[in-house]
């Protein structure tokens, strides 16, 4: 009496494409990608903070550690425990600081459990780039890392990062899913290049006199190279360095995989496949039309014109209720 | 390689010296590889199980969150000729399982017959008085068996325990065999092995022939899981996956509408089949264990309406029970009208005054277990116990007699096992996977071959140091 057709190997012939995806898994997904996200920001962040501390004097050195916990919001956690702002202290904090919920080590272990949560949901390639970037990284992260070696093991935490994506692009299903998995992406990649350019912004330019006059340049290619932009300015910008074209690349300019334009355009991409998939549009896809308004359609002059911290603020505060609107409208809790 | 001990039955070696027929192929192959290369290879089996998450968890262990049993490399080797055998009787006891559980939550005719003492399934606490006349759909109640066999000579199998309740252990036979494949290419093109890959497509198959009659076409299998912290959370990650199934916790799902359904991004779905990981006292907080957050509230108002089919089937697990089980060859008898094709061990029960009179004279040399025990708990391996543990386990049986059960300390074959010294000879047994659906049994060649990993050791079970090993059916 079997209810279905079963081939002559006893498999059954079905198609699962209309079985939506459970609220859990999608919450897990979302966040899984966050994470990995974010700490291969904050590698990024780490290392451009290095690079200006070793160039540097001292001063600027711990001015630059500052900085970087105040983009990363864990100023705060870090004083708690620490009074100075060695680059020793606070990289060790960050990547594997006991009791630093953020640290870059706890953010992989999360990815990790969610991947292991959700393991029907990915692919066996992606469950194995995950696990085994998670044993490299706790192995290399067991002790503290030392100065000389902290570039390797920052380059291996983007490595172990990438690779994660990159099964991921190759060997998962564009279904439902896999939205969720752009979606968390992006959503984090927008929030975290708006904090950096936010913090350094706010700490470089003391007057918007400042605007369009040469800057120095040491700062502001450390701002590009904290988000790997500094070749991308370059090739657009030769021999210039300025605030205004800064700006542009990083917010405006959709060619630049990790401009806010660039986050917005993917963004919708994936929530419009949403969309499409449950048969309607829902407050998550309002407020990202109102955030891509912003971003489209405006010269980076307007924005300065209207403050560009302003508009940053804004912007984080905007794009953290979009991600509240996608948890709340995909079931992703009870 | 260790000479096997001569009182026991080596699977690869006679008496003599001489390599049996199983292994003729493996052992020739064997020879011609360097000891380096082996060891090297060993080595690449724990990293390839790491990376891949084979990981189980150990209750009562600190920093064991996720643990590796360990693999032996040699494989375990059975020909064609002696499996068709062993089938024969592992389908025969599969069949006579489940009529045996229709049988106790309905008629009972196997009470009324005499054959059966009614105080065996009164006072087991798997037995589910909930269960009484309720039909699961297709009257499928063993959904999935495993049937645990040791072997004692060439022709001698015998069954030392049936695990009806949820038997665990699956997922490393099939990544054994990958596990194999990735390290030994080279050695499938020279021995043809039966493939076991297909298991999870057959185990979706037959789970979903035994949907409800209210479910749709494609009926929607799900895995209900304790979560990520069960010692068995990779296996049901890894069946889901591999079966196409859903991967669901009790939180997730709820009762709707008459239905059990899950929490979807686009609201409550139905499930048709939940193939579930969670104990029978954890599936229903309103009808057993009311503190559960593991199980569905309501779920066996569903049940009764007849609209999910839950796999196994609450209260199968009083087949696992060992008291039962002295009354397996009568059960096989009642059910099938045949002589039982498979032995049981002879076991004799304390709760009767004549058996448990010797045993107590015999303790020194008998394995006594505890009836509704399992996983190597809770029992005493005479022949090993001290002179103290054999009066203190004295006391405690003479306390309950009713609660133990007793066996010959069994010579159980042995199989070789990679050291650093070479091959040695240690204990095995052998975990069966059958199916059963309406549409009939299926049993996948092999199953899950433990192995006492310490010298002279009995214990196979993974929480007492176990290991496991791949196991072949050999090609006809």
């Amino acid at each position: 009496m079997s209810r279905q057709g079963a081939g002559a190997d006893g498999s059954i012939v079905r198609d699962r494409g209309e079985v939506p995806v459970l609220g859990r898994v999608a919450n897990g997904m979302f966040w899984m990608y966050r994470y990995l996200e974010r700490a291969e920001n904050t590698a990024r962040l780490l290392a451009a903070g290095h690079r200006m501390a070793i160039t540097r004097g001292e001063d600027v050195a711990s001015e630059e550690w500052k900085s970087v916990l105040t983009t990363l919001g864990q100023l705060t956690a870090y004083t708690a425990q620490h009074d100075d702002f060695t680059g020793a202290h606070v990289c060790d904090f960050v990547l594997r600081g006991k009791g630093n919920p953020q640290s870059v080590l706890s953010m992989f272990e999360r990815a990790r459990t969610n991947a292991r949560t959700c393991r029907s949901a990915i692919t066996a390639e992606i469950w194995e780039a995950v696990n085994e970037g998670w044993m490299t990284l706790r192995d290399l992260l067991a002790r503290p890392v030392r100065d000389t070696s902290l570039n390797l093991a920052l380059a291996a935490i983007r490595r172990e990062s990438t690779l994660a994506r990159g099964a991921t692009h190759g060997s998962m299903m564009r279904n439902e899913v896999y939205s969720f998995v752009r979606a968390g992406t992006f959503v984090e990649r927008a929030d975290n290049t708006a904090r950096i350019l936010d913090v350094k912004y706010y700490l470089l330019l003391p007057s918007l006199s400042y605007v369009g006059t040469p800057l120095d340049t040491g700062q502001w290619d450390n701002v590009l190279r904290s988000l790997s932009g500094e070749r991308a300015y370059r090739w657009l910008n030769a021999g210039r360095m300025e605030a205004r074209s800064i700006a542009e690349l990083l917010i405006l300019d959709g060619r630049f995989p990790r401009s806010l334009a660039f986050c917005y355009a993917a963004l919708r991409e994936n929530l419009d496949a949403l969309a499409q998939l449950h048969g309607q549009e829902g407050p998550a896809h309002q407020l990202m039309n109102e955030l891509e308004e912003r971003l489209t359609g405006r010269t980076v002059e307007a924005i300065f014109d209207q403050g560009l911290h302003q508009f940053l603020v804004e912007f984080i505060g905007r794009n953290q209720a979009m991600a509240n609107a996608i948890a709340e409208q995909y079931r992703f809790n009870e | 390689m260790d000479a096997p001990s001569p009182a026991t039955f080596d699977e690869m070696l006679a008496p003599d010296g001489t390599v049996r027929e199983a292994y003729r192929q493996y052992h020739h192959w064997l020879s011609q590889q360097d000891s380096a290369g082996m060891r090297r290879k060993n080595f690449e089996a724990e990293s390839f199980f790491r990376r891949t998450g084979i990981t189980f968890n150990v209750y009562g262990q600190d920093d064991a969150e996720e643990r590796l049993i360990p693999f032996d490399m040699v494989p375990r080797i059975i020909t064609a000729a002696e499996w068709r055998k062993l089938s024969r009787g592992i389908e025969q006891r599969v069949r006579a399982l489940n009529a045996f559980m229709h049988d106790l939550y309905h008629r009972q005719d196997i009470i009324r017959s005499g054959r059966l003492p009614e105080r065996l399934f009164r006072n087991n606490p798997a037995w589910l008085p909930q269960m009484v006349g309720l039909r699961p759909p297709g009257d499928i109640y063993t959904h999935i068996t495993g049937i645990d066999l040791v072997r004692t000579g060439s022709d001698e199998f015998l069954v030392l325990e049936d695990n009806a309740r949820t038997p665990s252990g699956v997922s490393y036979m099939l990544e054994n065999r990958e596990t194999m494949m990735a390290m030994f290419p080279e050695l499938f093109t020279k021995v043809k092995v039966q493939p076991v890959s297909n298991y999870p497509r057959r185990l979706a198959a037959s789970l979903s022939a035994c949907a409800p009659d209210c479910a749709a076409a494609n009926p929607t299998v799900a895995v209900l899981t304790p979560g990520i912290y069960n010692s068995a959370y990779f296996e049901h990650a890894f069946l889901a996956d591999q079966m196409g199934a859903e991967l669901v916790e009790g939180s997730d799902l709820r009762v709707i509408g008459g239905r059990v359904q899950m929490r979807t991004t686009q609201g409550y779905k139905p499930i048709d089949v939940l193939y579930r990981r969670v104990d029978d006292e954890f599936l229903d907080p309103l009808t057993f264990n009311p503190d559960s957050v593991l199980g569905v509230p309501g779920i066996m108002d569903v049940y009764r309406a007849g609209r999910i089919t839950i796999a196994n089937a609450p209260g199968t697990g009083v087949a696992d029970d060992k008291a039962i089980y002295s009354f397996m060859p009568e059960i096989v008898e009642f059910y099938t009208g045949e002589k039982p094709l498979l032995n049981n061990v002879q076991t004799w029960r304390c709760a009767d005054p004549d058996s448990l009179k010797y045993v107590l004279e015999n303790l020194a040399e008998l394995v006594v277990k505890e009836v509704h025990g399992s996983g190597g708990y809770g029992m005493l391996i005479g022949p090993a116990a001290s002179r103290k543990e054999l009066t203190a386990f004295r006391a405690k049986v003479l306390a309950r007699p009713d609660k133990y059960i007793a066996q010959p300390t069994l010579a159980l074959s042995t199989c070789p096992i990679f050291t650093r010294n070479g091959l040695a000879p240690r204990h095995v047994d052998l975990r069966p996977f059958v199916l059963l659906s309406p549409g009939g049994v299926e049993i996948t060649p092999g199953g899950l071959t433990r192995v006492a990993l310490k010298k002279g050791s009995l214990v196979v079970n993974s929480s007492q140091g176990g290991g496991t090993k791949d196991s072949w059916v050999l090609d006809e």
